[in-house]
């Protein structure tokens, strides 16, 4: 039996790696690939605490998670395909239109 | 029980307005007399008919409401929209519809070649509707509302040629001498609202006596402020400065509305408070003060005005004056008799100046006229009998009424203000003879263009003024003196004279002291007028010396006593510095300030907060993930 210790501290580990994909890649797609690996680090602990519990509703969350996820790269693929459609670019750093 | 349908006297003329706002242009000239005269023309017949029921009935229940609905319920405080009719709203009712009825007709040809006939007729229409809720109101409020109504097409008319800068000057100065008055109107009600929690006629007048103090200051305060409004209407000192200026007005409206109806309103408000009036001696101390002051100030600032509608605007002032005296000393039932009277003759003599204006092209100067007396037979027959009738020669009806005034002047004990009308009446006889004798006797000084266009008046003119004439000259005889229990006229107005719980005191004269006075208001009247054909007429030289003789005299009324200049300098002036105070420093710096203040400081704080709207993602997020871990901090420290 692995450690519940362990588990959280790897879904902080993915959590983080996430983070840090978002805040300093310059590609939607892989911005978007990093939220995806936030949302399964969230997944993640989730699971573990529902197993050291012995509780479903952790499990049941992940299921929610992953259906709003599936909504999410829908509707975020649609977007990035109009934006390279309409700016030739996927790099969001050169699409900085929308400031004060 | 068969309605007295009070409410469509009013509702007529406003039909008729609303009518020629909306289908108007369509209707065509034909279509606009005929709507606007036959309104007014049928709210008359309505107005007849209403009266007729209301001398059906037994002396003591002639006092019919009409109410038609609950205007507003404040509280304890409730105001109605309805009409009351008793004797002396039947008198100022009758008077508005059937003198206003003539001179609609007149209108018709006297604005027959006018480019604006249709607004002419819709401003005329609508001051119809306001005078008559004016005089039918059963409370102060809606009397209020037909005050205000009356005010406005007062404005609207006067300044009806608004191309013409003196016009439009006229039609505001009288607007905002006007507000003046109103204000103290407005107060009066205010303090009657608060001594007695209503408006309605028959509330107040019921509680007045219980809840004021006779001769207290309360009343004395409410009625001078009352009579303040009625300054203001109806152009008493020190409120009378705009009536002269109003003549820039088309001159049917000078007849309608600064003649006969709608100035002689501040007589009709005080007739109609007479319990609070009468509660209050030092009030009416003042009306009557007042209203003498003002009839002599008027009648010799008439002696020397040139322009024949100005000194017919300075007789009505100085008429006022008159009705007003007759209220100071108790007598309002003279003072009405004398609206009725000078409603006849004075809106004729207008419609006379009226007529010589339009047959010589517009010219109003007498010293420019002459001579006419054959070449408008009818104008000047009309004009004669109104003279005659304003005078006070004997057997006319202005004879009738002011001889009334001046007989209870004396009799209640007033000698000086008795004294003081005598001698208007004499100036009044002066310079009505002068305007008579320079427009239509004497050698023609008409200029060769006037001359050639000269022309009697078209039938639709001359009918109302013959119609007035006969109106002028018997119109008197419902009040023909040294009759058992008063005349004929006093016992219609009785019931609502002798109403409430304060009788008014009556002073009885003997025939002899009666028939002294008489003869001494005779004398004066013809003395007056002889003077004025002597000095204008057989011997002209003699108005030439005498103007020479006392010409600083001449010089102070030709100029009206400067009141205009000195109300300019000492009111008007430092009116505009404190306004312009308010404007540069008030305004500008201090509101612009604060509200431009507000704007910049916002623009200051956005501009900040804009540096973080970069447009990258990467910064939103960067953001977002350090708030994330702020709140970590807070929460899980």
């Amino acid at each position: 039996m692995i450690p519940l210790s362990w588990l959280i501290a790897l879904s902080a580990v993915v959590f983080a790696i996430g983070v840090v994909g978002v805040l300093v890649r310059r590609n939607a797609l892989v911005i978007f690939m990093s939220i995806e690996l936030m949302l399964n680090a969230a997944n993640l602990a989730f699971v573990a605490f529902a197993s050291h519990l012995r509780s479903l509703d952790g499990q049941v969350f992940v299921f929610f998670v992953m259906t709003v996820a599936a909504a999410e790269v829908a509707i975020g693929l649609a977007i990035i395909v109009h934006l390279f459609r309409l700016r030739e670019t996927v790099f969001v750093d050169e699409i900085h239109l929308l400031k004060g | 029980m068969h309605l007295p349908l009070l409410w469509i006297i009013p509702a007529l003329p406003l039909a008729a307005v609303l009518l020629n706002l909306l289908i108007g242009d369509r209707l065509g000239k034909a279509g606009t007399t005929v709507l606007a005269c036959g309104s007014v023309i049928v709210a008359f017949g309505f107005a007849l008919r209403a009266v007729l029921h209301l001398a059906g009935l037994p002396e003591s229940e002639r006092h019919v409401v009409e109410a038609c609905w609950t205007w507003m319920r404040v509280g304890d405080f409730s105001a109605d929209v309805s009409f009351l009719l008793d004797p002396l709203s039947a008198v100022m009712v009758l008077v508005v519809t059937g003198v206003g009825s003539l001179i609609h007709v007149y209108a018709t040809g006297y604005m027959s070649h006018d480019p604006s006939f249709r607004r002419f007729f819709l401003y005329l229409n609508l001051f119809m509707f306001a005078m008559l809720t004016l005089v039918l109101a059963d409370n102060y409020l809606l009397m209020f509302v037909g005050w205000e109504g009356v005010g406005l097409c007062s404005y609207l008319l006067i300044g009806f040629w608004y191309e013409r800068p003196s016009a439009a000057e006229a039609g505001k100065k009288a607007f905002i001498v006007n507000r003046i008055g109103d204000f103290g109107f407005m107060l009066g009600a205010f303090m009657l609202i608060a001594a007695t929690g209503s408006l309605n006629f028959d509330q107040v007048f019921a509680a007045a006596p219980h809840v004021f103090a006779a001769g207290g200051a309360a009343i004395t305060l409410a009625t001078l402020l009352m009579f303040l409004g009625a300054t203001g209407k109806s152009a008493q000192i020190p409120l009378f400065t705009w009536l002269p200026d109003a003549m820039e007005g088309p001159t049917p409206v000078s007849a309608l509305i600064h003649a006969a109806t709608m100035v002689t309103a501040g007589v009709y408000m005080l007739a109609r408070s007479h319990i609070l009036f009468q509660l209050a001696p030092a009030s009416m101390e003042v009306v009557a003060v007042i209203g003498a002051a003002t009839a002599l100030m008027a009648a010799t600032i008439g002696l020397a005005q040139n322009d024949i509608k100005r000194v017919l605007a300075y007789s009505t002032v100085s008429q006022l004056g008159y009705m007003f005296m007759a209220c100071g000393v108790g007598a309002f039932g003279a003072g009405i008799f004398h609206v009725m009277t000078h409603a006849f003759f004075k809106a004729l003599l207008f419609l006379g100046a009226g007529s010589v204006i339009h047959a010589l092209s517009d010219e109003q100067d007498m010293r420019n006229m002459g001579g006419l007396a054959p070449r408008l037979p009818w104008t000047h027959a009309t004009m004669a009998v109104a003279t005659l009738a304003i005078a006070g020669v004997p057997f006319f009806s202005g004879f009738f009424s002011k001889d009334e005034i001046l007989a209870d002047a004396w009799a209640s004990g007033h000698f000086g203000i008795w004294a003081v009308g005598i001698v208007g009446a004499a100036l009044t006889a002066f310079y009505m003879t002068r305007l008579y004798v320079l427009t239509f006797r004497g050698p023609s000084r008409l200029s060769h263009e006037a001359e050639h266009h000269l022309h009697e008046s078209p039938p639709s003119m001359i009918a109302p003024l013959v119609v007035l004439a006969v109106l002028s000259f018997a119109g008197g005889y419902v009040g023909i003196p040294f009759q058992e229990g008063g005349h004929a006229f006093a016992r219609w107005l009785r019931p609502v004279m002798e109403a409430g719980d304060v009788v008014p005191v009556h002073h009885e004269l003997s025939h002899g002291a009666e028939w002294a006075l008489l003869l001494v208001s005779v004398l004066v009247a013809l003395g007056g007028i002889g003077a004025a054909f002597q000095a204008y007429l057989q011997n002209p030289d003699l108005a030439t010396s005498l103007r020479e003789r006392f010409a600083g005299l001449y010089r102070v009324l030709e100029h009206k006593y400067w009141v205009d200049e000195i109300y300019d300098a000492w009111v008007v002036q430092p009116f505009m510095a404190a306004s312009q105070w308010l404007w540069r420093v008030w305004d500008t710096v201090v509101v612009d300030g604060l509200v431009n203040g507000v704007g910049y400081t916002l623009e200051l704080g956005s501009g900040m907060l804009k540096l973080f709207q970069t447009g990258f993602v990467g910064t939103y997020a960067l953001w977002i993930a350090l708030g994330v871990i702020a709140l970590f901090f807070h929460f899980l420290r």
